[in-house]
C-alpha cells in the first residue's frame, strides 16, 4: 500500500485568531469610520466658511431654534470643547501620579501618616468639585503673588479630586494581587524594589487600568466646571454666545451634542479596554 | 368519573384522573442548542398518576424534557399536552396555533417542579417560601395560606422549621421543604429534577421518604430524573431510558433493572450500579 | 498671614448655611426619588425581551452617563423651557430632573447588573410556580438583587449630593448661593475670608454626606437580617394540629 499523506486542512488563521488588528475587525472599524466621517463633516464645515453666510446674525427673538445658526457654531463650539479636553487630560495626569502617593501613603505602616491621608481622601472624595474650586479659587486669591491661570486651577482642582478616586483605584489593583506572589517573592528573596517593579505591578496594572479610564472619562465629565474659574471652554463658549445674542438654546445644545461626541467614543474605547483585559486574564 | 383509562406501562394516556393528577402527552418533541441535538423526535405518554422514573447518561435530554415540560425550555417542535390541554398550542377550531402567554401560564399552574439545588428564595422563611405562591397566584388568602403552609411542612416533618430561613437548613431539610413549596400548588404533575443528587448520602433518606408518601397519595403525575435505583424499583410504574434525544427502552421497573434488553441500557446499569 | 483668621463663621451664618441645606436635601430627596424610578424603569428594560425596549433602555443609558451633569442641569434648567415653550417652571423640579436623569443612568446599569447576578436557579423556580414576571420581580429577584444594588447605590447617591452644589449655578439658592450671601456680608463687615468660609462648607457637605453613608449602611443591615431567620420552633409554638412535634422526624 502506498503511503497516504494525510489531507493537509488549510485554515485561514485569521478566523481562529481573536486578536485580529483592529483595523480589520468590521465591528470596530464600524463605529471608528462613522465617527470620523461625522467628525469630517463637523470640521469640513469649519473650512468652508462660504456654505454658511460668514458673521451669520442670530435669529429674531420668536424663533425657538434654528438648525442653519446650530451648524455655525460648531467651530466655535470645537475651539472651547478642546480646551475642555486639554485641562482634562492635565487634570487627569495630575490625578494619576497624586493618587500614587496618596494610595502609598493609605497603605503606610507609619500610623501618623496613614490615619491623616485616609481622611484626607474621604474629605475630598465626598464633598462637590465645585466647591472645592472655588476653594481653591479662592485660596490663590488670597495668597499674594501666585498668579495661576485659570486651566492650572481647573487643573489641580480636578487632580486633586480625582487623585482620591485613582487612589483607591491603585489599592484596589495591588489589593487583587494574589497573596500567594508575595509569598513566593519573600522564598525567592527578591528585594522590595524587585518585587514591586517585578512582580506586583505588572498584575496590578490590568486591573487598574480600565478603573482609571472610567475615571478619566468622569473627569472629562467634571471640566465643564472650569468656566466658574474662568476657563475659556465649552461652558464659556455657551455662555457668551447666550449672552451676546440672547439666544440660550442653540448653544447650550450644542456643546451638549459637542460633549456627548467626546465622551461616548471614549466610554466605549474605555469598555473595549476591559473587555480586552478580561479576556487576557483568563 | 371523569375519563379514567387503565394504566399500561406503554400506552395511551391522556385526561384527569379521580384523584385529580393529569396524564402528560409529548407528540414530536424537537429540541437542540445550537448545533447539539437533545431531544429527537420524542413520542411520550404518561398516564394520569402514572409514576415515570427516567434514567440516561448525561446529555441524553432526560433533564430536558422535564425543563419543557415546565416551560424553562420551548421545544423546537412537537406539542405537549397536559391533562388532555395542549400547553404551546391553543386550538383554534381544527387547527393548532402557537399559544398565547396567558394560555402557557394557565395550563403552567397544573405543574410543578423540585430542582436539583432547591432553589428556596433565601430571603425568606421556609413557611413563607410555602406560602408565596397560593397567596399571589392563586389569592389564597394570608391566613388560609399559613394554615395550609404549616400543614405542608408537617407532613414533611419540618413543622418546627416555620420561621427558618434556607441558610439554617441542612440539605435534605432545604429539599423537603422545596417540596412542600411545589406542593402547595396543588399540582396535577410534578417533575423532580434529580432532587437527592446534591445531597449528603445519609440525607437522601428523607427526602425519599416524602417522594414515597407523595407516590402512595396518588394525587399527582410523577416524572422523576434520578440515580436512585432502590427507588425506582419500588415506586416507579414505569421507567424510560434515554440516550442521545430518544426513549430506548421503557417497560416495568422489574424489566428494566433485571433484564435491560437494549445494550446501551446494560451498559449504562452497570456502570451505576459499579459504584 | 492673611489665611489665618478665625476657622469658623458667625452663628447667625451658620444659620443661613442650615438652612439653605435643607433646600440641598430636598433636591437631593427628590432627585433620589425620581433617580430610583428610573434606575428600575430603564435596567428592568435593559433586560425585556422586546428588542426596542432594550434598545431604548441603552440609548437612555448611554445618554445620561455620557453626558455632563452641568451641561445636562443648564439644557434643562435654561435652555429646554424656552425650547419648548413651556414657562421656567420652578428651578428646583428642573433641577431635579436633569439630577435624576443623571442618576437613572448609573442607576439603571446598578440594578441591572444585580439582577444578572441573582442565580438562575431562583427565576426558574418561580417560573415553576407561575409567578409572573412582575411577581418574580417583585417577591424573589429583587428581594435578593438588594445585597448587591445597595453599596453602589449609595456611592452614586452622595454622587448626586455632589452634584446639588451645581444647582447654585441656575440660580438656587443652595448651600453655595448663600454662601455667595455671606461672602456679601463678610465683604461689608470686612471680616471673614472667603477660603474660610468655603472650607466650612465643605464639611457642611462632607457631614451630610456621611449621613447619606450611614442611611444606607442601615438599609444594608435591614436587608441582610431578612436572610437570617430566627430560632427553630419549640414543642410549645407549634399550633395544635400539628402530628409531628419536635424536631426528630428526618432532622
Amino acid at each position: 500500500m502506498s503511503t497516504t499523506q494525510p489531507p493537509v486542512v488549510e485554515r485561514e488563521v485569521e478566523e481562529y485568531r481573536p486578536h485580529r488588528k483592529w483595523f480589520r475587525r468590521p465591528d470596530i472599524m464600524g463605529p471608528v469610520l462613522v465617527l470620523l466621517a461625522v467628525y469630517g463633516v463637523l470640521v469640513g464645515f469649519v473650512e468652508q466658511e462660504n456654505f454658511f453666510r460668514t458673521r451669520m446674525e442670530a435669529p429674531g427673538g420668536l424663533v425657538r431654534f434654528d438648525w442653519m445658526w446650530f451648524f455655525h457654531l460648531i467651530p466655535l463650539m470645537l475651539k472651547g470643547l478642546l480646551v475642555t479636553i486639554k485641562a482634562t487630560l492635565l487634570g487627569f495626569a495630575v490625578a494619576v501620579v497624586l493618587g500614587f502617593f496618596l494610595a502609598l501613603g493609605r497603605r503606610s505602616k507609619v500610623l501618623v501618616l496613614r490615619w491623616p491621608t485616609i481622611a484626607v481622601i474621604e474629605f475630598v472624595r465626598s464633598t462637590p468639585v465645585l466647591v472645592q474650586l472655588f476653594f481653591w479659587l479662592s485660596l490663590e486669591r488670597a495668597v499674594p503673588g501666585v498668579d495661576l491661570g485659570p486651566i492650572t486651577l481647573l487643573a489641580v482642582g480636578l487632580g486633586i479630586h480625582y487623585a482620591t478616586y485613582c487612589s483607591e483605584a491603585y489599592r484596589a489593583g495591588i489589593n487583587s494581587v494574589d497573596q500567594g506572589q508575595w509569598e513566593a517573592a519573600t522564598a525567592l528573596n527578591l528585594g522590595p524594589v524587585t518585587t514591586w517593579v517585578r512582580v506586583v505591578v505588572p498584575q496590578a496594572v490590568p486591573n487598574v487600568l480600565p478603573a482609571l479610564g472610567n475615571f478619566l472619562v468622569a473627569a472629562f465629565k467634571d471640566a465643564p466646571m472650569g468656566f466658574v474659574v474662568g476657563v475659556h471652554g465649552l461652558l464659556f463658549f455657551a455662555d457668551q454666545v447666550s449672552s451676546e445674542t440672547f439666544r440660550v438654546t442653540e448653544p447650550y445644545l450644542i456643546a451638549g451634542v459637542g460633549f456627548l461626541l467626546a465622551s461616548l467614543p471614549a466610554a466605549w474605547a474605555v469598555r473595549k479596554l476591559e473587555k480586552r483585559i478580561a479576556y487576557e486574564r483568563i | 368519573m371523569n375519563a379514567s383509562e387503565t394504566v399500561h406501562p406503554t400506552g395511551a394516556s391522556e385526561g384527569v384522573n379521580e384523584k385529580g393528577a393529569a396524564g402528560v402527552r409529548f407528540h414530536g418533541i424537537n429540541k437542540a442548542f445550537g448545533s447539539n441535538v437533545v431531544l429527537s423526535d420524542l413520542d411520550l405518554n404518561v398516564a394520569p398518576g402514572e409514576k415515570v422514573v427516567i434514567i440516561g447518561p448525561s446529555g441524553s435530554g432526560k433533564t430536558t424534557i422535564l425543563r419543557v415540560t415546565m416551560t424553562l425550555e420551548r421545544p423546537d417542535s412537537g406539542t405537549v399536552q397536559i391533562g388532555g390541554r395542549h400547553l404551546y398550542h391553543q386550538e383554534h377550531g381544527t387547527k393548532l396555533r402557537p399559544a398565547k402567554e396567558k394560555h402557557i401560564s394557565a395550563v403552567r399552574s397544573d405543574i410543578g417542579m423540585v430542582f436539583q439545588h432547591f432553589n428556596l428564595f433565601p430571603h425568606m422563611t421556609a413557611l413563607e417560601n410555602i406560602m408565596l405562591a397560593p397567596m399571589k397566584v392563586h389569592g389564597v388568602s394570608r391566613d388560609a395560606a399559613t394554615e395550609k403552609g404549616m400543614a405542608l411542612l408537617d407532613q414533611v416533618g419540618l413543622a418546627h422549621a416555620a420561621n427558618q430561613t434556607p441558610g439554617q437548613l441542612s440539605g435534605g431539610q432545604k429539599q423537603r421543604v422545596a417540596i412542600a413549596r411545589s406542593l402547595a400548588t396543588e399540582p396535577k404533575v410534578m417533575l423532580f429534577d434529580e432532587v437527592t443528587s446534591a445531597l449528603d448520602p445519609e440525607l437522601v433518606g428523607e427526602v425519599l421518604n416524602v417522594l414515597g408518601d407523595i407516590a402512595r397519595e396518588g394525587r399527582t403525575t410523577m416524572m422523576l430524573v434520578t440515580h436512585e435505583m432502590g427507588f425506582a424499583r419500588d415506586m416507579a410504574d414505569r421507567i424510560l431510558m434515554f440516550d442521545k434525544g430518544k426513549v430506548i427502552e421503557d417497560g416495568r421497573p422489574a424489566d428494566i433493572l433485571d433484564n435491560p434488553q437494549n445494550e446501551r441500557t446494560q451498559g449504562f446499569l452497570g456502570a451505576v450500579r459499579g459504584h | 498671614m492673611i489665611i489665618v483668621g478665625d476657622w469658623l463663621l458667625s452663628s447667625g451664618q451658620y444659620q443661613t448655611l442650615l438652612e439653605s441645606s435643607l433646600v440641598t436635601v430636598q433636591i437631593l430627596l427628590y432627585s433620589f426619588v425620581l433617580g430610583i424610578v428610573l434606575s428600575l424603569v430603564v435596567g428592568v428594560g435593559r433586560l425585556s425581551e422586546h428588542e426596542w425596549v432594550r434598545g431604548a433602555a441603552l440609548a437612555f443609558v448611554e445618554f445620561a452617563r455620557g453626558i455632563s451633569s452641568i451641561i445636562l442641569l443648564f439644557i434643562v434648567a435654561i435652555a429646554a423651557p424656552i425650547l419648548l415653550g413651556i414657562p421656567q417652571a420652578s428651578l428646583i423640579l428642573l433641577a431635579t430632573i436633569a439630577l435624576g436623569i443623571n442618576m437613572g443612568g448609573y442607576g439603571a446599569e446598578i440594578i441591572r447588573g444585580a439582577i444578572q447576578s441573582v442565580p438562575k436557579g431562583q427565576t426558574e423556580a418561580s417560573i415553576s410556580l407561575n409567578l409572573s414576571p412582575m411577581q418574580q420581580l417583585r417577591h424573589v429577584v429583587l428581594p435578593q438583587a438588594m445585597r448587591v444594588i445597595l453599596p453602589p447605590m449609595g456611592n452614586l447617591t452622595i454622587e448626586i449630593l455632589k452634584g446639588t452644589a451645581l444647582v447654585s449655578l441656575v440660580g438656587v439658592t443652595d448651600i453655595m448661593q448663600s454662601a455667595r450671601n455671606i461672602r456679601q456680608e463678610q465683604l461689608a463687615d470686612q471680616v471673614g475670608t472667603l477660603p474660610i468660609l468655603y472650607l466650612n462648607v465643605l464639611v457642611l457637605y462632607f457631614i451630610l454626606a456621611q449621613v447619606v453613608n450611614a442611611l444606607f449602611k442601615f438599609w444594608e443591615w435591614r436587608v441582610n437580617k431578612s436572610f437570617m431567620g430566627g430560632p427553630a420552633l419549640t414543642r410549645d409554638e407549634l399550633p395544635p394540629d400539628v402530628l409531628h412535634a419536635g424536631a426528630g422526624v428526618g432532622g
